[in-house]
């Protein structure tokens, strides 16, 4: 049993102030990820079949590697705030959702670490 | 959370089917939703059949003639039957809309009629819409001033009020906002296109000036970005009005005012 009068409960916490950075964020690297996709599958697809040394002697090369970082970096945040969106519309109860938001800030970093570590390591050791 | 099925006591059954009308030649079946607190039942879907030669072109009609001449226990709202109170909304063959404005040709085959989706209901085809209307009173949807008032009246130029048209015709009657999936997942925080419209139509209003703080309010995860341009808003609006392009205004003004 409650009295709060429906507008307050309309109110609740107020506004949080932000949202505008996430979304502007999202439409940027989709807009991003359209050459980077095409550049990153033209230099990756160009080493199929070409065997472990033919790979790892083109991304010890600049420009690939780059691309593949550019790729990786934007990829990731996209997939990050796509993913949040999708958590905080169909997760509604609050705990379970800040569990899963947690979770998504931090896994989608964790792997595009391995992918930057990864190319940073044949880019540097070759 | 989404939710996919609806709660058990929630299922529909198969209602009462009432009687024809006696010596009617062209006859159509209306399905309708009914439920009702008091007897503690499941909602049921109930057929009736109206005689079309003796009833009137639009939805409401047969509604009225069905509560009048069939069964005076069918509840809805109505009002002025010309579209303009927004009491008649309703879903009808899938699609929010007014019944006194949506003609009985617009639907193929039998008319099914239902409460708008996803509202507590209070009987029959009455949604309970008070927190659609609080919402609405959190946008506060009035003009603000700072400026000492004037002598006379706020001054608005002719090129001013054309801003307001597609905007100010809203008659709140919820269909919008019952349409839309985000505001069925997330109804409690999200705004919904409704109460959005109608931000900002005081939004782009020339002589508001509360602009900033209206914007300082509607900037949130929740309140406005819910909104994933899912267009039913737009597609089913009986008035014709595009509540997702007045969203979309909104966004571009709060990138207007961080960029």
């Amino acid at each position: 049993m409650s009295y709060q009068t429906d507008r307050s409960r309309v109110s609740g916490l107020g506004s949080a102030k932000k949202g505008t950075e996430h979304w502007v964020s999202q439409r940027v690297s989709a807009i991003a990820l359209i050459p980077l996709a095409v550049l990153f599958l033209y230099t990756f697809i160009g080493t199929l079949g070409d065997g472990h040394a033919a790979v790892v002697a083109k991304y010890a090369e600049p420009i690939p590697a780059i691309i593949a970082v550019m790729f990786i970096l934007v990829l990731f945040r996209h997939l990050r705030l796509g993913v949040q969106v999708v958590i905080e519309d169909y997760i509604s109860d609050h705990t379970t959702q800040l569990r899963m938001l947690i979770l998504n800030m931090l896994v989608w970093r964790g792997v595009a670490i391995v992918g930057l570590f990864a190319i940073a390591k044949i880019a540097f050791s070759a | 959370m989404v939710e996919l099925t609806l709660p058990k006591n929630s299922r529909m059954v198969t209602g009462k089917t009432w009687p024809k009308p006696a010596g009617a030649t062209n006859v159509r079946k209306f399905q309708i939703y009914r439920w009702n607190e008091e007897d503690g039942k499941n909602p049921s879907v109930d057929t009736y059949f109206v005689d079309m030669d003796t009833c009137g072109p639009m939805i409401l009609d047969a509604l009225i003639k069905i509560k009048n001449e069939i069964d005076p226990t069918l509840t809805f709202r109505r009002s002025c039957r010309e579209g303009i109170c927004g009491s008649c909304a309703m879903n009808i063959g899938g699609i929010n809309t007014l019944a006194c404005i949506y003609g009985m040709d617009e639907v193929q085959g039998d008319v099914k009629i239902y409460p708008l989706p996803h509202m507590p209901v209070v009987r029959d085809l009455i949604p309970d819409l008070t927190h659609f209307y609080a919402q609405h009173a959190s946008i506060m949807p009035w003009l603000e001033t700072k400026t000492n008032r004037p002598a006379k009246e706020w001054r608005q130029s002719i090129d001013d009020r054309k801003k307001l048209d597609g905007l100010y015709e809203c008659v709140m009657c919820a269909s919008c906002s019952t349409s839309c999936p985000s505001y069925w997942w997330n109804g409690d925080r999200y705004l919904g296109p409704a109460a959005l419209l109608h931000a900002y139509r005081w939004l782009i209003d020339s002589r508001d000036e509360a602009t900033g703080e209206r914007l300082d309010e509607l900037e949130d995860p929740f309140k406005l970005y819910r909104c994933h341009t899912i267009m039913n808003c737009a597609k089913t609006c009986p008035k014709g009005l595009n509540p997702a392009k007045a969203i979309a205004e909104i966004k571009k003004m709060m990138v207007t005012r961080s960029v």
